[in-house]
C-alpha cells in the first residue's frame, strides 16, 4: 500500500503531521483572537474598538508572507534585544528561541484571527436582540447571556465563515516552508529536487491537502447540523 | 401597608435623545392586582413596562419591589445607570416578562426553555425544575409539545410556552408586553384564556394590551396612557363606562 517514494515517503508523512499540528494550533489562536476582537468591536468601548479595528485593518491589509517574514526574522531580534535589556538593567537571564514553528503559529494565528473577528462579529449581529433581552429579563448575568444564549446561536451563523477560514488557513500553512519549517511542502520540494521528479512528490502532497479539506468539510457539516437545532428551513 | 405592596413605581421619566417618552408615570400594584395599561401606539406603555425590569433605564423615578428599592448611580457623562448589577439580576428574577414576540430561546426545546432560568438563575436542582416545568406546561395546555422547538409551534402555542417559562420562575409580579399583538386573530383567545386563569388565581400582573375586552373583564385596574402621561386610571367599569378625559373618550370611540 505504502509506496516508497524513493525513500522519502515517511519524511513527507512527518511533514504532513507538522502541517496538521501547525494548522490546529494556529486555528486555536485565531479563534481566541477572533472572539476577543469581535467582542471588543461590539463592546461599545471606544478604546477596545479602536484597538480591534487597528488589528483587523492592518493584518488584513498586509500580505501573509510579509507578516510571516517580519515576525520570524524580526521576532528573534526583538526577543534578543529584550533579553539584553533585562540582563543589562535587572541582571535577569532571559533567552527565548523564536523558532520557525512558533513564528509560524503566531503569524498564521494572528492573520486568521483578523478574518475570524469579522466572521464572529457578523454572526453576533445576526442574533436576534429579543433572544438576548429574554435572557436579561430572566435575571441572567452577562456571562450567562453570552454562553447560554448568544454563543450557541451565534455559532450557527458563524460556521459557514469559520469553515471557509479554516480551509484557507490550512492551505496557508504551506507558506511556512519559506521560513525554513519542514512541513510537507518543504519536504516534497527537497525530495523532488533530489530525484528530479516534481510530480512524484507534489501530486501526493496535493492529495493530502485535498483529503484534509474534504474531511474538514464533513466535520463542519456535522457541526452545522448540531447547531441548527430548532431552526426550521422554509 | 403601602410600602409592602409587591410593586411600587414612582414618577418614571424616560428620555431617548431629545424625545421624552415618559413624563412621570407612577403605578402601585397590590397583591392580586391585574393592571391593564392601554393607550395608542407611542404612548409609552411598553417603555414603561421595560423600565420596571430595567430593560430600559429610567431617566428619573424609583422602582420598589417588596420594599427593596433599585439603586441608581450617575455615570461621568451624566447618564443614569443601575448601581448594582447583582441587585438588577435579583429583581428581574422576581419579575417575569412575557414578550410580544415570545422570545423563546430558539435553540432550546420548550422544556429546556422553561427549566433554563430556574436552574441557572434561581439555582434549583434540575429534577425539581423539570417537575415544575411540566406542572406549568399542563396549566397552559401544551404539555405534549414539551420536546418541540419554538419554530415548530404556532404563535399561540409559543406564547403559552413563554407564559409557562414566566410561571416557572414563580415570580412576584408578571409583566406582559402586548402578549397577543403578534398573533393571528384566531390564536388570541387561547392566550387570553390562559391569562384570565392566572388572574383568577390571584397572581399579580401588569399587562400592556390592545385587547379592550380583556382590560375590561379581567383587570382590577386600568391605566390609560397618552403621550407619556397617565391620562386616566381607575377600575375598568369606571374607565370604560364613564371616561372623564376627552382623550379616553376618543380612544374608546368606534373607529368606523
Amino acid at each position: 500500500m505504502l509506496i516508497n517514494f524513493n525513500g522519502y515517503g515517511p519524511s513527507i508523512l512527518k511533514g504532513a503531521v507538522l502541517t496538521i499540528e501547525l494548522a490546529f494550533l494556529s486555528l486555536l489562536l485565531s479563534l481566541v483572537l477572533g472572539l476577543l476582537s469581535a467582542s471588543a468591536k461590539l463592546s461599545g468601548q471606544r478604546v477596545l474598538n479602536a484597538i480591534a479595528t487597528a488589528y483587523t485593518t492592518v493584518i488584513r491589509g498586509v500580505p501573509d508572507l510579509v507578516l510571516m517574514m517580519l515576525l520570524y526574522f524580526g521576532g528573534q531580534v526583538l526577543m534578543n534585544d529584550f533579553g539584553d535589556f533585562l540582563s543589562d538593567h535587572f541582571n535577569i537571564d532571559f533567552y527565548v528561541n523564536f523558532d520557525a514553528f512558533t513564528a509560524g503559529v503566531i503569524s498564521i494565528g494572528f492573520i486568521f484571527g483578523a478574518y475570524m473577528a469579522e466572521t464572529f462579529r457578523g454572526a453576533f449581529l445576526a442574533v436576534n436582540r429579543g433572544q438576548i433581552e429574554a435572557g436579561l429579563a430572566y435575571g441572567m448575568n452577562r456571562w450567562q447571556v453570552f454562553h447560554r444564549v448568544m454563543f450557541p446561536q451565534m455559532l450557527r451563523h458563524a460556521l459557514p465563515g469559520l469553515g471557509n477560514n479554516w480551509q484557507v488557513l490550512l492551505k496557508t500553512t504551506a507558506l511556512v516552508s519559506i521560513i525554513g519549517l519542514a512541513d510537507m511542502v518543504r519536504l516534497a520540494d527537497v525530495a523532488s529536487k533530489a530525484v528530479h521528479s516534481p510530480f512524484k512528490f507534489f501530486i501526493p502532497v496535493a492529495f493530502i491537502y485535498l483529503a484534509l479539506t474534504a474531511f474538514s468539510e464533513l466535520f463542519i457539516r456535522w457541526l452545522n447540523q448540531k447547531y441548527s437545532a430548532g431552526v426550521v428551513r422554509e | 401597608m403601602a410600602e409592602t405592596a409587591p410593586l411600587i413605581v414612582r414618577d418614571i421619566h424616560k428620555t431617548f435623545g431629545k424625545l421624552e417618552v415618559l413624563k412621570g408615570v407612577s403605578l402601585q400594584a397590590q397583591k392580586g392586582d391585574v393592571i391593564s395599561m392601554i393607550g395608542s401606539s407611542g404612548s409609552g406603555k411598553s417603555t414603561f413596562l421595560r423600565c420596571i425590569n430595567l430593560l430600559e433605564t429610567p431617566t428619573a423615578g424609583t422602582i420598589c419591589l417588596h420594599g427593596e428599592e433599585i439603586a441608581f448611580a450617575q455615570k461621568r457623562n451624566g447618564d443614569r445607570v443601575p448601581a448594582d448589577h447583582k441587585q438588577v439580576e435579583r429583581v428581574r428574577a422576581r419579575l417575569s416578562m412575557v414578550f410580544q414576540s415570545f422570545n423563546l430561546w430558539s435553540h432550546m426545546t420548550v422544556l429546556e426553555n422553561i427549566i433554563e432560568a430556574p436552574i441557572h438563575v434561581l439555582g434549583i436542582p434540575k429534577k425539581e425544575a423539570i417537575e415544575r416545568a411540566e406542572r406549568y406546561l399542563n396549566k397552559v395546555g401544551i404539555y405534549e409539545r414539551k420536546d418541540y422547538y419554538p419554530a415548530q409551534m404556532s404563535g399561540g402555542q409559543q406564547q403559552r410556552a413563554a407564559i409557562a417559562r414566566a410561571l416557572a420562575m414563580e415570580p412576584e409580579v408578571m409583566l406582559f408586553d402586548e402578549p397577543t399583538s403578534a398573533l393571528d386573530p384566531e390564536l388570541v383567545g387561547e392566550v387570553l384564556r390562559v391569562m384570565q386563569g392566572l388572574a383568577e388565581e390571584g397572581r399579580t400582573m401588569i399587562v400592556v394590551t390592545h385587547e379592550m375586552g380583556f382590560a375590561r373583564d379581567v383587570s382590577t385596574k386600568v391605566l390609560f396612557l397618552h403621550q407619556g402621561c397617565i391620562e386616566e386610571q381607575g377600575p375598568p367599569t369606571e374607565v370604560f363606562d364613564n371616561p372623564k378625559s376627552e382623550r379616553m373618550k376618543q380612544f374608546l370611540a368606534p373607529k368606523y
